[in-house]
């Protein structure tokens, strides 16, 4: 049994191989693109706007509205990283009930690339906000003894992040396939439902996971809390 | 016993054992944040969308653990790194 969709080779050519989870990537992307690219096409500011309009709406300004809720800051530097990558693993996930689609974030490879992703754009939103010397100056605090335990809980969180997508993803292709040989029919049915509502959850959760690991970068150091949310002056 | 027997054995009793120590801790992690999360719900309605949002990003963070076991189960029967060295060198 196949586990990975990277052990699905779709095409060969000598040294060059072509596996299921890069065919199924591309796939995924190109049909963001065409279908972005289609409805905002004929965009308007009227109130009479079409049905697909109204849904890129809702997704934009719901993906802004929580951004602005964690991080406290302006989203429109980070929309276009975290709306990317919730977009992305949330259709990939959604595909997965379409027959002969196997998700590619099911593949550890993926799920690392996107993790690598995050783990690049803490420090580089975090520079971009404090500079090199504040940046690097939070691994310090509150002690210089927390140094390593500071990169060391940077770099489990970035293999905890790509291996929880990869689980959850992997554990619904897997039991849906032990439940098609055990009982056909029903019960694969409603384990793809719940493989449905998990994989909207896990791509809500990795975007969710990697705002609060580029906020808690950028933070200031003296209002990471709100105060009208403590209740402090 | 040959060796790839053994192997298999080792293997499955493992991974059944992996899965079901590994998903007792996570349970009652993910229960007890759930219902302290519903008993704050009840007290401040008013706060129930940063309360939800902050269980489920605790959710995935607890449940973690449970999927970490459930890939070396998985790794242990389907790609169990031991079954190549021993094809091969017998």
């Amino acid at each position: 049994m196949q586990i990975s969709p990277d052990q699905w080779i779709i095409v060969q050519w000598g040294p060059v191989t072509l596996n299921a989870s890069i065919v199924f990537t591309w796939f995924t992307m190109a049909l963001l693109t065409v279908g972005s690219w289609l409805i905002t096409r004929r965009i308007t500011d009227s109130h009479e706007m079409s049905h697909w309009q109204n849904l890129l709406e809702v997704i934009v300004t719901g993906t802004q509205d929580q951004i602005r809720d964690v991080t406290g800051q302006d989203p429109k530097h980070y929309i276009p990283l975290i709306g990317t990558l919730f977009l992305f693993i949330a259709v990939s996930n959604l595909l997965a009930i379409v027959p002969g689609f196997r998700p590619p974030t099911g593949s550890l490879s993926t799920t690392t690339a996107l993790a690598l992703c995050v783990l690049i754009a803490v420090p580089v939103f975090g520079i971009a906000k404090s500079g090199v010397l504040g940046y690097l100056r939070k691994y310090i605090r509150p002690t210089p003894l927390m140094l390593p335990f500071n990169i060391i809980g940077e770099i489990s969180r970035t293999i905890a992040l790509a291996i929880r997508l990869y689980g959850n993803i992997m554990s619904g292709t897997v039991i849906v396939a032990i439940l098609i040989s055990v009982a056909p029919f029903f019960f694969p049915v409603v384990m793809q439902l719940l493989g449905l509502l998990t994989g909207l959850i896990q791509a809500y959760i990795f975007a969710m996971l990697a705002i609060v690991y580029i906020s808690s970068a950028t933070a200031d150091n003296h209002n990471i809390i709100p105060s009208h949310e403590t209740g402090a002056t | 016993m040959d060796n790839v027997g053994l192997i298999g054995a080792v293997s499955i009793i493992t991974a059944g054992l992996t899965i079901a120590v590994g998903s007792i801790g996570p349970a009652l992690g993910e229960a007890r944040a759930a219902s302290q999360a519903l008993q704050a719900i009840a007290q401040q309605p008013d706060e129930a969308n940063t309360i939800t949002r902050t269980l489920f990003v605790s959710l995935a963070m607890i449940e973690s653990t449970a999927i970490y076991c459930f890939v070396v189960a998985m790794i242990l029967i389907f790609a169990n790194p031991f079954w190549d060295a021993v094809s091969k060198a017998g």
